[in-house]
Parts: C-alpha cells; sequence; structure tokens
C-alpha cells in the first residue's frame, strides 16, 4: 500500500477559506440558503464553513442539516457489506430554499444522485448547488458536477482519495492510497 | 455487524442480542424518515411483498402494510377469509403459488403454532412471522422493548411485568424472550388458570396479586383476554376479573411511583384498563403503535438486504 500527500493542513485551510468566501459571494446573508452535509464524512467539511462564515464573516445564523442516503443509495442488495445508516438530522423544510449540498469527495456521483432524491422528502428547494473538497475527474458515472471544487485531482479507478480530519483524525490532510 | 444473524424472522427464540440493538439502531432512522414531509424511502423498489394473514388482525397488518409501503416495496394482501383456504388448500400449496408471482417476502399470521417455521423450510422466501397461534409474535415485541428503551432510556435492569392472560398470549412469549435477551427483570401477573405451569423456567416470577405487582415494575404490559381462544371458562365473570386484574386511575394513583401503562391493542376497555388508564399521560400505547411501524421498517429492510441481486 502506498500513501501520498495529495493537501497538507495550510493547503487545505486555504482552501477553505476560498470554498466559504465563494459561498458569501453567491449567498450572501443566507437568508434563504441551507447547507447539508451529507453523511457520513461532509458533515466535518460543513462545520469547518460554518465556523468560518462564523468568524469572519459574522454570518451565525445559518440553517444546517446531515442528510443520510443510505436508504437512496442506487448499490442496495448488490454489496457484499451492507452499509449502517447515519442519523440524518434536518429540523426545517427546504421548500423554496436554496440548498447547497456539501460532501469531501466528488468520485462515481452516485451519492450525490442519492442526496438529490433524498432531498426532496423535505421539500422543493427553489435550487441545488454541490460543494465538494476534492473532485475527482474523469470517473463520473452520472452527469453530476459540483459548483464549488476545493482541489480538482486525476487519480487512477484502484487509487482511493481519503479526506483526513482534525476532529475525526487527528490531523487535517488530504491523501492518495494505492492498495 | 449490519446484517441480522438469521435469514427469518420466525420468533425471538432464534435471533440475537446483537440482532435487537441493530433493529432498534435502523429503527431509529426509520422513525425519523416516517416523521418526515415526504415518509418514504426507495430501497425496496424491486421487491415484492406479500402479507398472508389466515387470523383476523386490524393493527399489525395495517402496520406492516404501512411499513412495506414507506419503503416503496410492491405488497400483496391475502386474508384467509376470502381465499381458497376455504376450498381446501394446504399452506405450502398456497404459498408456493404465491411464490410464483414472484414474491420475495412473506408476512405470515396464522392460528397454528409454528406454522412460519415449516413454511421457512419449503418456500424460497424470507419469512416473518406476524404471529403464530399462541406462540411468537416477534414484532411486536421487539416494538414494546423498542417503546420501553425509548420512555425510558434502555430496556436492562428495567422492570416489567405482563398483566393478563398468559396462557394464551404470543406477546407474552415473545416480550419474554425479547426482555430477558436485554437483561430486563421480568414478572407475569393473572388469574392462576391463566399462567402456563412451568413459566418460572423462563427465568420469570409469577405474583397473582396485582397490586403487588404493580408496586414492584416500571411497566406495566398489559394483555386483552384472549376470549376466542378459550376453550373452557378460566375466570367466574368478566366482572370478577376486572375486579382483580383490572387497571383504573385510582389504583395507579395509589403506588408510590409513577409507572409506564402499555397495552399491545386492541384494548377492552372497562375490562383490564379503564378508559382514563389508557388516555394518561403515562401510558404510551399510541408510542407503540407509531413505533410498530418504524421497527416493522427495520425488520423487513435488514431481511430484503439478504436477497442478493
Amino acid at each position: 500500500m502506498s500513501k501520498k500527500l495529495l493537501l497538507t493542513e495550510k493547503e487545505i485551510h486555504i482552501i477553505l477559506q476560498r470554498l466559504a468566501c465563494q459561498l458569501v459571494e453567491n449567498h450572501q446573508d443566507f437568508k434563504s440558503t441551507v447547507l447539508i452535509g451529507i453523511q457520513p464524512r461532509g458533515i466535518f467539511l460543513v462545520n469547518r464553513l460554518m465556523q468560518i462564515l462564523k468568524e469572519e464573516y459574522h454570518i451565525s445564523d445559518i440553517k444546517v442539516g446531515q442528510l443520510d442516503i443510505t436508504f437512496y443509495r442506487d448499490d442496495f442488495r448488490r454489496r457484499e457489506d451492507p452499509i449502517a445508516a447515519n442519523t440524518t438530522n434536518i429540523n426545517f423544510i427546504v421548500e423554496n430554499k436554496n440548498v447547497v449540498l456539501i460532501d469531501d469527495v466528488l468520485f462515481s456521483g452516485r451519492s450525490i444522485r442519492a442526496a438529490l432524491t433524498a432531498i426532496q422528502s423535505f421539500g422543493r428547494p427553489s435550487a441545488i448547488e454541490l460543494l465538494v473538497l476534492i473532485d475527482r475527474r474523469f470517473s463520473r458515472h452520472l452527469p453530476i458536477q459540483p459548483d464549488y471544487r476545493g482541489r480538482q485531482v486525476d487519480v487512477i479507478n484502484k487509487e482511493k482519495v481519503t479526506v483526513n480530519w482534525l476532529e475525526k483524525d487527528k490531523k487535517d490532510a488530504v491523501y492518495i492510497i494505492n492498495n | 455487524m449490519n446484517q441480522l444473524s438469521v435469514q427469518h424472522l420466525l420468533g425471538i427464540k432464534h435471533i440475537k442480542k446483537s440482532d435487537i440493538d441493530l433493529i432498534f439502531k435502523t429503527a431509529d432512522h426509520f422513525k425519523e424518515v416516517i416523521n418526515r414531509p415526504i415518509k418514504k424511502v426507495p430501497s425496496l423498489r424491486d421487491i415484492t411483498i406479500a402479507n398472508l394473514f389466515f387470523e383476523n388482525s386490524t393493527r399489525t397488518k395495517l402496520s406492516f402494510e404501512l411499513a412495506e409501503k414507506r419503503l416503496s416495496a410492491d405488497v400483496i394482501n391475502f386474508s384467509a377469509s376470502q381465499s381458497s383456504v376455504k376450498k381446501g388448500e394446504t399452506l405450502i400449496d398456497t404459498a408456493n403459488n404465491i411464490l410464483s408471482m414472484k414474491v420475495d417476502v412473506i408476512v405470515m399470521r396464522h392460528p397454528s403454532v409454528g406454522a412460519c417455521d415449516f413454511l421457512s423450510k419449503h418456500v424460497n422466501a424470507k419469512i416473518v412471522n406476524a404471529g403464530d397461534g399462541t406462540h411468537e409474535h416477534p414484532t411486536q415485541a421487539l416494538l414494546d422493548s423498542y417503546s420501553i428503551r425509548e420512555k425510558l432510556g434502555e430496556v436492562k435492569d428495567k422492570k416489567i411485568v405482563i398483566i393478563g392472560d398468559i396462557l394464551h398470549s404470543r406477546v407474552a412469549l415473545s416480550n419474554i424472550y425479547a426482555l430477558k435477551l436485554q437483561g430486563a427483570e421480568i414478572m407475569v401477573c393473572g388469574p392462576k388458570t391463566l399462567i402456563p405451569k412451568y413459566i418460572e423456567s423462563l427465568g420469570v416470577i409469577v405474583e397473582t396479586n396485582l397490586k403487588k405487582a404493580l408496586n414492584w415494575c416500571d411497566v406495566a404490559n398489559v394483555l386483552r383476554v384472549q376470549n376466542e381462544r378459550m376453550d373452557i371458562n378460566y375466570f367466574p365473570s368478566t366482572r370478577e376479573y376486572t375486579q382483580l386484574f383490572g387497571i383504573d386511575k385510582t389504583l395507579l394513583n395509589s403506588l408510590d411511583k409513577k409507572i409506564v401503562i402499555m397495552h399491545p391493542g386492541p384494548i377492552n376497555r372497562g375490562v383490564e384498563i379503564t378508559s382514563d388508564v389508557a388516555d394518561a399521560d403515562q401510558s404510551i400505547i399510541l408510542n407503540q403503535v407509531e413505533n410498530g411501524v418504524a421497527v416493522r421498517m427495520a425488520v423487513i429492510y435488514l431481511l430484503a438486504q439478504q436477497i442478493k441481486q
């Protein structure tokens, strides 16, 4: 197994600052915008962005939700090891809101497809955008592209891109892992 | 583990503590789903489920059907009263005929003990027992434990008394197995004639004094007197039963603590419990009904997960 460092802690911080800045540019005071982190690992990203929006831009009353997509996946009954569901925590409806879906890595696009279906259980949003930290190019199975991307990378299919977060993995870093 | 250790849900006797934990964890997620504006997930859209009810049921049948539809499964319903069973068809023939229509899961209620177990050995489908005679009713026991866990935080070390017709109750037997697995203390209380011999061998305490039982417990699960299953008179009169084993508000108020009241339904108001007890704030009877849908969704989802493409 080889492990290559793709982004350092410092690089991640710069990227997060930029992503937060881009969100503010498009959504101003977030009055009609909600941020939805996709379980499990999109939650860390959304929390970081919230922290920057609060500290740097003094915007703190943003509606934030956590969305689990397990029951919407298209590989149910097709996996050797079934996936356990995570908590969905969205205590508002998204009717006529601008929804920003947030995840750490965009690969095949299938998780996002599932999230697009899942979010409609909470109403009809006026628009949905996608923000990802890592966008893997040339790996999409579906016509899905991000509106905000941290870094675009080219890696071959058998390689895995892993985002480590200080809160969970003791350090911020992005690795390319080749098994 | 994210998988059940069993292939069918025939009874609580066959499952492990880890299965109960997995079902409850999954049910937590489904409970959130059924409280959304759109209460449905697409997981089982290519699964067909047959509900075979050879015995009357309102709540269980509706609850299963709703759970299946919330998971997007295709559902067909069958009641023995309107079927070829009346014309002499055997259980296996009925089931196989239904399976030829490409059914993946069978939810069955049957008046004979062991009918689901028998079916599971002879047909190629996932079987969920929705009550077999006086034997087991596993999903009811699961939703009862789930409701206790929701109300009191956990089931372990809680004192639960099951009151009433223990002899004819599949709910009682499944509950005893489920509560035992989770480490609860269990007591049964009722007329001596309606308590099976040797029930102590399951590790339960037997009590015939209702007041003593209620003073001991944290939760009272009150059962209905199953007149339809009684071939002889087990007690002199309904009035006498109510006087000795009926729970009313005065009795509850005379206890040292506030206990939780449960009932699997249907309630005979004024017989085993009075209306003011059934509707009191310490009663979780309607929570049980809501949780029933979430728990059944979890059971069906986890069993369907094992059906490979």
